[in-house]
């Protein structure tokens, strides 16, 4: 049976190799059952080939004096993961509907599900959580200059991925349906219609109409179900993807102190 | 940045890169400590606060006051402290674009290798000015106590009458502003100037009482407000008897 090549995990972590007077391994039935994990994971390997990608992944090396600055992205990765499990929770018992049913069906969850309150306090408050993570991760790479040469592009989908979190925040903002849900929005969508050019059809577009009708509940209730969460979900895999490729930025005052290999092999 | 630079930097984080640990499970320890952190926090301000419902949707209320979410307060407060009409577009669609647009080009106009703060000066201060205006517009519009809250200066005249009269009539301020005054009169460059007619001068041209009956049993589609508390109402006619 071909056997994977052994990832580089630190020395704590290896399996020790079989002492001398210890019974060599036998091939038989409880010998292969142990190599189940590894049997599957050679035929999917054997398919795919992703067992490469998943070390590239792992095993890549994240550069010295890596601090717990650099955890605020993947902290806001877990932030939104939790929105969506809670949102799938709460899309459970939701219903879209302005004429009756989503005040209605709002309360139900908050009084009547099990548990339905605290999940639906989990998705408000992830969502501010989010927010706050998403500032300090910007911050945290503008303060050591991570956005410049070669992580450009890393930048640029990080701040659509900033402005598409503040959509899915203003969109959840009406989906209660109560009073200052309602008006809020009614100010919003007024104020995109102020905007130049694009202004007056994109709130035209949000309201299903120049007025705020039944409609436009269904509307944002799409955006922020479907839309935004699947531009969201493409955009931080190619952000994370970017990451991988490149690496993550070192704290700029950390300079390197060995040679460069490179070096030796100059002419 | 040159090629010489650009090579520079390569050369030197590959260096950097293979004096690392590997990413797991080194770096992904370390996330999931703080992917735990994260959960913590969300979960305790789920038990502290919940989700409050507020009251069913009316579109026809018009004393309703509406409030986004404290995230977007910045804007908000940035709309409201805008006073003339002329500059609101500025305000709420013109800062927040131009912000974005910077945002997004910031790599291509910050060309310099230099990564260390204490090298970027212009770009530590555009931090410290950033942040310090967001916090401060933040905190600005969480504190206030209604966004129509009335700008008006109590006028001398009623701080001749002593401290009794400086408190009716910041009660009748308040009285007003949250009564909903302004989404049809304009007070003093506040709230709207129509349907309704301006009220800067209201208590030079009409008498006390002829504010009172107005306000009690007033022309269409003005509501009424003789169901507000008496002191309350009292309170709102003293502060409009007073502007003059």
């Amino acid at each position: 049976m071909p056997k994977l090549p052994a990832p580089p995990v630190p020395a704590a972590l290896k399996e020790a190799p079989p002492r001398p007077d210890e019974p060599r391994t036998e091939t038989g039935a409880i010998e292969t059952a142990k190599q189940a994990g590894t049997t599957v994971i050679d035929w999917i390997d054997e398919r795919t080939s992703l067992s490469g990608t998943g070390r590239w992944l792992m095993f890549r090396k994240v550069p010295k004096g890596t601090n717990w600055a650099y955890t605020l992205g993947s902290a806001t990765l877990f932030a939104f993961l939790s929105q969506a499990v809670t949102g799938v929770f709460l899309a459970m018992y939701y219903r879209p509907s302005a004429t009756g049913g989503a005040y209605e069906s709002v309360r139900q969850i908050t009084t009547g599900v099990f548990l339905g309150q605290f999940v639906q306090g989990m998705h408000l408050w992830g969502a501010s959580v989010m927010i706050v993570l998403v500032f300090l991760h910007m911050g945290r790479t503008f303060l050591y200059g991570a956005y410049k040469y070669p992580r450009e592009l890393t930048w640029v989908i990080g701040v659509v991925l900033l402005i598409l979190t503040m959509v899915m925040a203003l969109t959840g903002y009406l989906l209660p349906f109560d009073q200052r849900a309602y008006w809020a929005t009614v100010v919003a969508t007024n104020i995109t219609g102020t905007g130049p050019i694009v202004g007056p059809y994109l709130a035209d577009f949000l309201r299903g109409g120049p007025e705020f009708t039944t409609t436009t509940l269904s509307r944002f209730y799409a955006i922020h179900m479907l839309v935004v969460p699947g531009a969201m979900i493409a955009l931080i895999g190619a952000h994370l993807y970017l990451v991988s490729k490149l690496g993550t930025t070192a704290p700029p005052w950390r300079r390197a102190h060995r040679e460069s290999p490179f070096d030796t092999v100059e002419a | 940045m040159n090629q010489r630079q650009k090579e520079e930097y390569l050369r030197e984080y590959s260096i950097l890169k293979s004096e690392g640990k590997p990413f797991f499970p080194y770096a992904v320890a370390k996330d999931a400590a703080m992917a735990c952190i994260v959960m913590a926090i969300i979960i305790t301000l789920s038990i502290l606060f919940g989700a409050e419902l507020g009251p069913k949707v009316n579109p026809t209320s018009t004393t309703y006051v509406p409030r986004p979410d404290w995230y977007f307060f910045f804007l908000f407060e940035l709309l409201r402290i805008t006073k003339p009409p002329s500059l609101t577009g500025l305000a709420t669609v013109g800062i927040p674009t131009l912000g974005m647009i910077l945002l997004f080009l910031l790599p291509f106009f910050d060309r310099s290798p230099e990564r260390r703060p204490e090298r970027r000066p212009v770009a530590m201060f555009t931090l410290v000015f950033v942040v310090g205006a967001m916090a401060f517009l933040t905190y600005d519009g969480a504190t206030i106590g209604t966004p129509t809250a009335l700008e008006i200066k109590t006028p001398k005249a009623v701080i001749a009458q002593g401290a009794a009269a400086v408190a009716k009539f910041e009660a009748g301020r308040l009285g007003v502003a949250q009564s909903g005054c302004e989404a049809c009169h304009d007070i003093a460059g506040n709230g709207n100037p129509g349907p309704g007619p301006e009220l800067t001068h209201i208590g030079a041209r009409v008498p006390e009482e002829a504010i009172a009956r107005t306000l009690d049993n007033p022309i269409a589609p003005m509501p009424s407000f003789r169901h507000l508390p008496n002191a309350k109402f009292e309170a709102i006619i003293y502060f409009l008897s007073q502007l003059k």
